[in-house]
């Protein structure tokens, strides 16, 4: 019979090896999925995985859009995994991207037509600002009363979606815009355009700033009391008390950066790939970033191969749609399934799977 | 302002037909909670079970049809959750994100040649003269069947959690499952026989707002009810009546918005579509910091793995 | 089978690298009481779980009054007669007594029914409880008495106890033993598990004894001494710790005076006014039974808990300041829970070292942690103190008992504080370690540090304290010389009498 004999200590082999598993079994039942839909499996996997890399016709096109939908997960995610790490569940990253972009947006079009150096970087703090005062406020809560951040930071996200949608339709419309919702257009507003770094790659100012996040969060977690403590409180609470963590302290470190990284995320979309405040502005990064988190198994460089991953599952949904007529919602539910895999697999890093034959008397 | 648009009576009777779907799923959620286990995926099961019973609904021409459906797809959704949980000690945080996550996705796979049709309609259970009575008639005896199972339900589980066997041993194990384990209580088969049934409400609350109280299919229907439920569980200190309450509270909020609009109150819409989100905050944090009575009534081994020691 | 009431042969269970038992041999009669002993780890507990159908063997038989007996669940074995007395009790808190005494019953009676029993089954054993009380509200000893009275409704024929004494003043010992004998008069054998070694002498009438999973003896306690059944258990002779003869004290070093912290929880034990003091090169004991505020003690010195009242380490106030701020000024100390609290499961020892250890040695200036500091001071750590680990990387979950708690209590003497706090110190260890463990607290002493040790085990604080006092209820006894004290006294005291001449009263 087969038996589960806890480990001593985790397996680091398999702690690198199941996400790849995890990847491998999405397929798998990926597939089953696709089939069911009446799509041919073979070419809908091709399609989502292989295409968008590979095949001539569409690599020049859809490998910059890889890097500019990576840089949002991966820069949300990276800021998610702190606190996901210290056991402060913020899943309100889709709140504080909004809060930053409409924040940053608004800052920039409150200077609209003014052409000056500042304005670009003004308006990224009031992005991160806005992000990070919207992820304060679970944490405000928590520290204070005590407060769920679970259900305080997701509740947000719906309050800030409406908030989107007046300042859409109201506050921010495009006055020219003969009516229609949505704000002007930084695209066209050259002060504040986040353009492409070098033509043609996808590589903008986001991008880049995602990088240095990674490279600063792994230092962070690798050489700094904070990470340290970080990893201590999520481990063991009480021994993080005796060590003399401060809670407090490190519950606004840990949302106050969550949202800070989200707001830029947002801001740098604004500014960027989006150009428009509308109702649609955001599509979901801050939720899928939670998947990327985990995927990466909340280990910088992890996040940024996970992040590149569901990137290219996004655009490789989307020539899928495009051209085998997949429904967009599969991928969704593709990007679901990965992360259950991910999760069952774990435990193989806790566990190991004995064989024994069964005693008889 | 002109309140004249307004009936008391038909407020309060659509009030308790705007808390059905949160309320189904926040006493599904709640005995969940007191087996000592916090799934997060409250909404992904309403969603799913939105979607199926839809769908089985429109297939089969029957409503009643419909909401089997949804308990089924809701518990077998479950299902999954229990599995990773309480065999792979799968982080129950983690696997309740996932579960809505997965959920929101599959279900707007399944539904999107469903936008826009009529489901057929629910049954409404026929009281003959007495749903003609005065006040009474239209606050008590004009409501679809479920309203009435919603109140059996209610009752049922505040029976089994409180004067039951089975519900003392449900509550033993959420308490304190290493004790229960040494007396010889199955915790694993208890938490996955909660699960289910906290999967089989929230398929049925997220059935109602599809098939009865919207009623047709729209991606993301839901529109994060589950997560009002998890809030409910706490904000009635895991009570099956003071969900109840809690239940009508939001949809009372969640009307007070519609009827603001209906009667032209001059509001940005989108600032009252905000409230039922910001009362939720407002609640958990009076609930949470009123501290020690709280922490009486919550489980105390919520949320914690279990395994068992040979 | 004939004869035995109860017969156990062969008995063999393994779980990852340990033989928690090895071909288990022993027997039972009736209206016997029983005593299986043998250090932490020795096979004593999954021995008892077999029997009570918590675990299975690997191989082995068991026979209950000559029939075949192999419960596969506890429910199982209460139908047979079998019971237990679980050491961590098996109650839950939030919960009546009534319906935590209907949870170990399978066919509960009706609420009013139930009550009516455990009225008079309390009342024949002197057992009183009120049926309507939360457990979560009971003292620890009358937490003990539901578990009891829980299993005495069922009328056991067997009735398993593990350790159930670690948790009761001397007075309450006296009085569980009175209905144990009660019981035995009444035909039910008593399996009784323990490794108080003067208990079992006094108790029992045979014993069985565990070492490494094995029976390393059998015998009849009474003709054995406790030294020569000591060394039975442990497997060779062992010296108590040596005291310098003239240990000198010095100076007032730590002073606690009016100490006071609400109850954290809703079931907790607050402070009350805990005031001591303790002098350059003094052990002081701190005595008492479990659950009486001693971890709120340990929290209010440590810094971890903010206590109202005065604290000073040689004239410096220490309240208001952190557990860090107390370390950096001389404060240092060790929680009773080793892995959770003094260490982190999962973390690497070096990373453990540097738990406690970062603002005395200096591991992190400017925030940036210095790993092969930390790793050279876990080294240290380990090579002073014998700790057996694959080394410095092994995640401290994977050191065994002993050798976790001489790395976590060397770990605070070698960053050499001026005043140590320990609490439990040696609970749950290896006699080796224990020994190793109470000498490096007297070495310390010895060399002009102030030492508080919180025990709830008596022996080992008249062995190595200088003074003593005792915490009931949150409150802290007048702090006596241990050479001017009985053990009588300091149970007394344990039981809630206000002072010694409350002592003198009761003994008049």
């Amino acid at each position: 019979m087969l038996r589960l004999e806890p480990r001593l200590e985790a397996s680091r082999t398999w702690a690198a090896l199941t996400p790849v598993m995890a990847v491998a079994a999405t397929m798998v039942a990926g597939a089953v999925m696709f089939a069911l839909l009446g799509k041919d499996p073979l070419v809908a996997i091709r399609t989502i995985f292989w295409a968008p890399l590979f095949d001539p016709a569409l690599a020049a096109y859809a490998r910059p859009q890889i890097l500019v939908k990576a840089a949002p997960l991966i820069l949300i995610a990276i800021g998610l995994s702190l606190g996901f790490r210290a056991n402060i569940w913020n899943i309100g990253a889709e709140g504080q991207y909004v809060m930053g972009a409409v924040a940053g947006g608004g800052a920039a079009l409150a200077f609209y037509p003014l052409d000056a150096w500042w304005l670009f970087p003004f308006m990224l703090f009031c992005g991160l600002l806005g992000g990070l005062l919207w992820g304060l406020i679970p944490a405000f809560l928590k520290v204070t009363f005590r407060a769920n951040e679970i259900l305080v930071s997701l509740m947000l996200v719906y309050v800030a979606e409406q908030y989107l949608a007046s300042v859409a339709l109201g506050l921010l419309r495009n006055p020219d815009g003969a009516g229609f919702p949505g704000s002007r257009n930084l695209q066209t507003y050259e002060s504040a355009h986040n353009a492409e770094l070098i033509a043609g790659t996808g590589i903008h100012l986001g991008v880049v700033t995602a990088a240095l996040a990674v490279v600063m969060v792994y230092a962070l977690l690798r050489m700094h009391r904070t990470g340290f403590e970080i990893k201590l409180s999520g481990q063991s609470p009480r021994a993080a008390r005796f060590a003399g963590v401060n809670q407090a302290v490190l519950t606004y470190f840990c949302l106050g950066t969550g949202g800070a990284f989200a707001g830029l995320a947002g801001i740098f979309e604004l500014s960027g790939p989006s150009g428009q405040l509308s109702i649609d502005f955001n599509v979901g990064y801050g939720f899928t970033a939670i998947i990327v988190a985990f995927l990466g198994r909340l280990h910088p460089f992890g996040i940024v191969f996970a992040g590149l991953l569901m990137a290219l599952t996004y655009i490789g949904g989307e020539m899928a749609q495009f051209m085998l007529n997949l429904p967009s919602a599969a991928i969704q539910a593709f990007q679901g399934m990965l992360l259950f895999f991910l999760l069952s697999m774990e435990f193989l890093t806790r566990y190991r799977i004995r064989i024994r034959r069964l005693e008889r008397n | 302002m002109d309140f004249g648009a307004i009936n008391p009576l038909t407020l309060i009777a659509t009030m308790i037909v705007a808390a059905m779907p949160v309320l189904f799923a926040a006493i599904g959620e709640l005995v969940v909670e007191k087996s000592g286990v916090l799934n997060l995926g409250v909404e992904g099961l309403m969603i799913i079970g939105a979607v199926s019973g839809f769908i089985v609904a429109v297939e089969s021409g029957s409503a009643v049809t419909g909401l089997f459906a949804s308990v089924f797809a809701g518990a077998a959704l479950a299902l999954i959750f229990g599995i990773l949980t309480q065999f792979f000690h799968s982080n129950q945080v983690a696997t309740g994100l996932a579960l809505t996550l997965f959920g929101l996705g599959l279900s707007a796979l399944l539904g999107q040649s469903y936008a826009g049709i009529k489901p057929p309609s629910f049954p409404y259970p026929d009281f003959g003269p007495l749903a003609d009575l005065p006040v009474l008639g239209l606050l008590l005896f004009r409501y679809d069947a479920l309203v009435y199972f919603s109140a059996v339900l209610v009752v049922a589980v505040w029976w089994f959690l409180g004067y039951s066997r089975a519900g003392l041993a449900l509550r033993a194990v959420g308490e304190n499952h290493d004790a229960a384990h040494s007396l010889g209580y199955k915790v694993v088969r208890t938490r996955i026989l909660a699960i289910l049934f906290g999967g089989a409400c929230g398929g049925l609350g997220g059935a109602y707002i599809a098939l009865i109280r919207v009623p047709q299919w729209t991606d993301g229907v839901t529109a994060g009810a589950g997560w009002i439920a998890l809030a409910l569980v706490v904000f009635s200190s895991w009570r099956p009546f003071r969900v109840v309450l809690g239940a009508c509270l939001f949809g009372g909020v969640t009307l007070l918005q519609l009827n603001f609009q209906a009667v032209g109150i001059e509001i940005n819409a989108a600032y009252l579509s905000m409230a039922p989100y910001l009362v939720t905050i407002l609640a958990l944090v009076a609930i949470s910091g009123s501290g020690r009575r709280a922490a009486l009534d919550a489980p105390d081994s919520l949320g914690k793995p279990f395994r068992a020691s040979a | 089978m004939t004869g035995m009431f109860f017969r156990a042969q062969e008995i063999s269970k393994s779980f990852p690298g340990v033989k928690a038992n090895d071909r288990v041999d022993f027997e039972m009669a009736t209206g016997e009481i029983h005593a299986l002993f043998g250090e932490n780890g020795s096979g004593k507990s999954t021995l008892v779980k077999t029997i009570y159908g918590l675990a299975q063997p690997d191989e082995g038989r068991m026979w209950l009054r000559g029939e075949d007996y192999m419960p596969r669940s506890p429910q199982q074995a209460r139908a047979k007669g079998v019971t237990m007395v679980f050491q961590h009790f098996s109650l839950f808190d939030a919960m009546s007594v009534a319906e935590n005494i209907a949870l170990g019953m399978d066919q509960p009676p009706p609420r009013a029914r139930l009550s009516e029993m455990i009225a008079n089954t309390g009342e024949r054993y002197g057992l009183p409880l009120s049926p309507d009380s939360r457990v979560g509200d009971l003292s620890v000893g009358e937490r003990q008495r539901v578990e009891i009275i829980r299993c005495l409704l069922q009328d056991p024929d067997l009735l398993i106890m593990d350790e159930p004494t670690s948790v009761l003043t001397p007075q309450e010992v006296d009085t569980l033993f009175a209905t144990l004998r009660q019981l035995v008069a009444e035909g039910t054998a008593i399996l009784y598990i323990s490794h108080k070694l003067e208990e079992i002498r006094e108790l029992c009438d045979r014993a069985t004894i565990l070492r490494g999973g094995r029976v390393v003896a059998k015998c009849d306690p009474k003709e054995k001494s406790a030294r020569e059944l000591a060394e039975l258990m442990v497997g060779r002779s062992f010296s108590a710790p040596a005291r310098a003869a003239s240990a000198t004290e010095g100076e007032l070093l730590l002073e606690a005076s009016g100490l006071s912290l609400p109850p954290v929880s809703v079931f907790g034990t607050g402070l009350t006014g805990v005031s001591f003091s303790v002098r350059a090169g003094e052990v002081l004991g701190i005595a008492g039974v479990a659950g009486n505020g001693q971890e709120e003690l340990a929290a209010a010195l440590s810094g971890e808990s903010r206590a109202s009242g005065s604290l000073r380490l040689d004239g410096v106030e220490l309240q208001g300041k952190g557990i860090n701020e107390r370390r950096r000024l001389g404060l240092s100390a060790a929680p009773e829970e080793r892995l959770g609290h003094s260490a982190a499961p999962d973390m690497s020892l070096t990373e453990n070292a540097y738990l406690t250890a970062a603002v005395r040695m200096r591991l992190s200036p400017g925030g940036i942690v210095d790993w092969s500091a930390a790793r050279s001071f876990a080294e240290s750590v380990m090579h002073s103190f014998d700790v057996r680990a694959a080394g410095p990387f092994s995640a401290a979950r994977a050191l065994s008992g002993g050798n976790l708690q001489k790395f976590v209590i060397g770990r605070e003497i070698l960053q050499t504080p001026r005043a140590l706090v320990v609490n439990q110190p040696t609970w749950g260890v290896d006699a080796a370690a224990a020994s190793v463990i109470r000498q490096a607290l007297l070495d310390m002493a010895e060399d002009g540090a102030a030492i508080v040790v919180i025990s709830q085990d008596l022996d080992e604080l008249i062995e190595i304290s200088s003074t003593i006092a005792v915490l009931n209820g949150g409150r802290l006894s007048e702090q006596l010389r241990v050479e001017n004290v009985t053990r009588d006294e300091l149970g007394l005291l344990m039981g809630g009498a206000k002072g010694l001449r409350e002592v003198a009263d009761a003994a008049a």
